[in-house]
């Protein structure tokens, strides 16, 4: 039965395989630790953009609120290293050694309550995928069981953001502040900030990603990825077959916030802090455009796009200090203009027709937008 | 005909907002039966298929469904129950193949985490098969949804609620916009698909209503105005009232 088997055919796994390359041969072989370093953050935003391909462009539910799912595991693993940071003999000259240094500032004498089993790597490592799991479901059901979704419920999420970034900027003695979680040194005894351990947690964050990768294309071969897509497309018709949707965008929700929350942690490891600045409502937004700039249908596509839109970021931000914004938004304007499907659908149009012709072999549904981020890939190479 | 009934409603009404839809409305369905509502627009047609499903709640009035009390249900468990609907335009997944569309109607895999786990079994291809050929479109499995003609997907969506093998089939308008060969085939396959179920129809071409009805229900302003054979109903001088005007 080709016919109800070709989802999961072999030339879909070509596109992961070109990332796995680019992320763990390429990039390593071309670029030294300090740039490494910096496309390991762009790739932990990457986890964003593939939780968005699962729940935006398959599910057709916007949330504008993944950063508080990045920031949740970002500060479940920043709660961990700071508490390493800041054992007695580090902080001897504070007024209470043995809390993290912003509390001691603020005048707090005792680690709270909250923050006391994130001395333990193990619970960190659950809590970086339960609580953003949890706030995901709690979120998920009280808006999908009470049909809220499309507008509304990217308007909700967005709200969300808000009220954690003020949250967390307001709490200061509690969280850091505006200035967030900084000084981050080691993870049981390892020093995070030597060039080594960049280069391993590089490794770490690609193997992770991929993983993401191979698990949405998976969860989006079964037939809950079937679902998804039928239910962003006939809503109602999926209901009148029997399935509780609220249960299925539920599930999608969650996972998504879980992958985002994985992206955060590893951001936290590779870069050494973390802050409000990538929880609000700006970096949100912003996530969702790397998915639009990849395509928002390709999971591979997603982290293209992210990988161009920072290069690009970086390029124009070093060459151009003065202007980078103005350009960066008319990059987007003219991506959406130009491309609405992005790199994918770019691929899908010129690149696929050309490399088939080039194989001179069966039409095999390649969906990934590898030659047309070459061509991104190498101009950003070049500068970066 | 059985006289075992499948569907029992007493006194169900529904208002929005003041405009009684549907009104004191008594309605039965027989195991085996092909019922056919008729009504001028605005009639309560549609609001009545709305109020079985649960996609409109009731405000009076009971639908019992096999000793089920069908008010009271979520749309998903009275789907479960056995009751499917088609909606009035063609409602598919265009962005799904045709045997996709098939496939994610089939009844199993019904809970989110069931859906994840749940295996293209030799069941489920045989009856994606069993089903396309019912409803005309085996050589059409492969192809996108959205490519089929508007008739072929009015088929498509009888598939769909084939494959959950429902106890009642409620149908708006299936032959709408469908060419004549269309119409004749599609009364073929009601009169084939109504063995061991109920179908409610909903029309407006009389020619189609005669060839498949076994009874038909005239509906105006809410309320059954006439119920019987086709004949019977077309007599019916308060029939010819609502449909003439005044």
């Amino acid at each position: 039965m080709n016919l109800l088997t070709k989802k999961i055919g072999k030339a879909d796994w070509i596109g992961v395989v070109v990332l796995a390359a680019i992320i763990l041969v390429l990039f390593p072989s071309v670029f030294g630790i300090f740039r490494l370093n910096l496309i390991g953050k762009y790739l932990t935003y990457a986890f964003v953009a593939v939780s968005l391909v699962l729940l935006w462009g398959n599910g057709g539910i916007l949330s504008l609120g993944q950063g508080v799912f990045f920031g949740l595991g970002g500060y479940c693993m920043a709660m961990f290293l700071k508490l390493e940071a800041s054992d007695p003999v580090a902080t001897k000259i504070q007024t209470t050694p043995g809390i993290p240094d912003f509390m001691d500032w603020n005048q707090i004498t005792k680690l709270p309550l909250f923050w006391r089993p994130f001395h333990s790597l193990t619970f960190t490592g659950l809590a970086i995928l339960l609580v953003p799991a949890f706030f995901s479901f709690i979120i998920g059901v009280a808006m999908f069981k009470r049909r809220v979704g499309g507008v509304y419920f990217a308007i909700i999420t967005q709200a969300v953001a808000l009220i954690l970034s003020v949250l967390i900027v307001g709490q200061q003695g509690l969280t850091g502040g505006i200035n967030g979680i900084t000084d981050l040194k080691t993870m049981h005894g390892w020093d995070i900030r030597s060039d080594t351990a960049k280069y391993i947690l590089y490794f770490v964050n690609g193997v992770l990603l991929i993983g993401c990768v191979v698990f949405t294309r998976w969860v989006l071969s079964t037939k809950f990825g079937m679902l998804l897509l039928a239910l962003r497309e006939k809503e109602d018709r999926v209901r009148f077959s029997g399935y509780d949707v609220a249960n299925f965008k539920t599930l999608a929700f969650c996972m998504s916030a879980v992958m985002c929350a994985i992206g955060g942690a590893m951001f936290t490891l590779q870069v050494g802090f973390m802050s409000p600045s990538f929880v609000g409502i700006t970096p949100s937004i912003e996530m969702v455009i790397y998915t639009a700039v990849g395509g928002r249908m390709s999971v591979v596509g997603a982290v293209f796009g992210t990988l161009m839109v920072n290069f690009a970021k970086t390029y124009f931000s070093e060459e151009y200090p003065d202007l980078w914004l103005f350009l960066m938004g008319a990059t987007f304007i003219g991506v959406v203009l130009l491309f609405p499907d992005g790199l994918a659908g770019l691929y899908e149009r010129f690149g696929k027709p050309r490399l088939q012709k080039l194989l001179k072999r069966g039409p095999p549904k390649i969906e990934e937008p590898t030659v047309a981020v070459a061509a991104a890939l190498e101009s950003g190479g070049k500068h970066g | 005909m059985a006289s075992q009934e499948m569907l029992t409603i007493q006194g169900l009404g529904v208002s929005f907002d003041g405009f009684k839809a549907v009104d004191d409305l008594n309605f039965l369905v027989d195991r085996n039966e092909l019922r056919v509502v008729i009504g001028p627009n605005g009639a309560g047609k549609t609001t009545l298929l709305d109020l079985i499903c649960g996609k409109t709640k009731s405000t009076s009035g009971t639908i019992v469904f096999k000793n089920l009390q069908l008010t009271e249900m979520k749309e998903h468990d009275i789907v479960r129950a056995g009751v499917g609907r088609k909606f009035q335009t063609p409602s598919i997944y265009e962005n799904l193949t045709v045997s996709e569309n098939l496939e994610v109607s089939f009844p199993r895999g019904r809970t989110a985490f069931g859906a994840l786990f749940f295996k293209r079994a030799a069941d489920v291809i045989d009856r994606v098969h069993k089903v396309a050929e019912e409803v005309m479109l085996k050589d059409k499995l492969d192809q996108q949804a959205a490519l089929l003609s508007h008739g072929q997907k009015q088929w498509l969506e009888i598939g769909m609620l084939l494959m959950q093998d429902p106890e009642l089939l409620m149908l708006d308008e299936p032959v709408a916009g469908m060419t004549v060969s269309e119409r004749e085939q599609t009364a073929e396959l009601l009169n084939r698909i109504c063995q061991n179920r109920s179908v409610i129809v909903i029309e407006h071409d009389m020619e189609f209503v005669r060839k498949i009805a076994h009874k038909v229900t005239v509906l105006h302003q809410g309320k059954v105005i006439a119920e019987g054979t086709m004949d019977k109903v077309t007599a019916d001088p308060r029939v010819i009232e609502v449909y003439l005007g005044h």
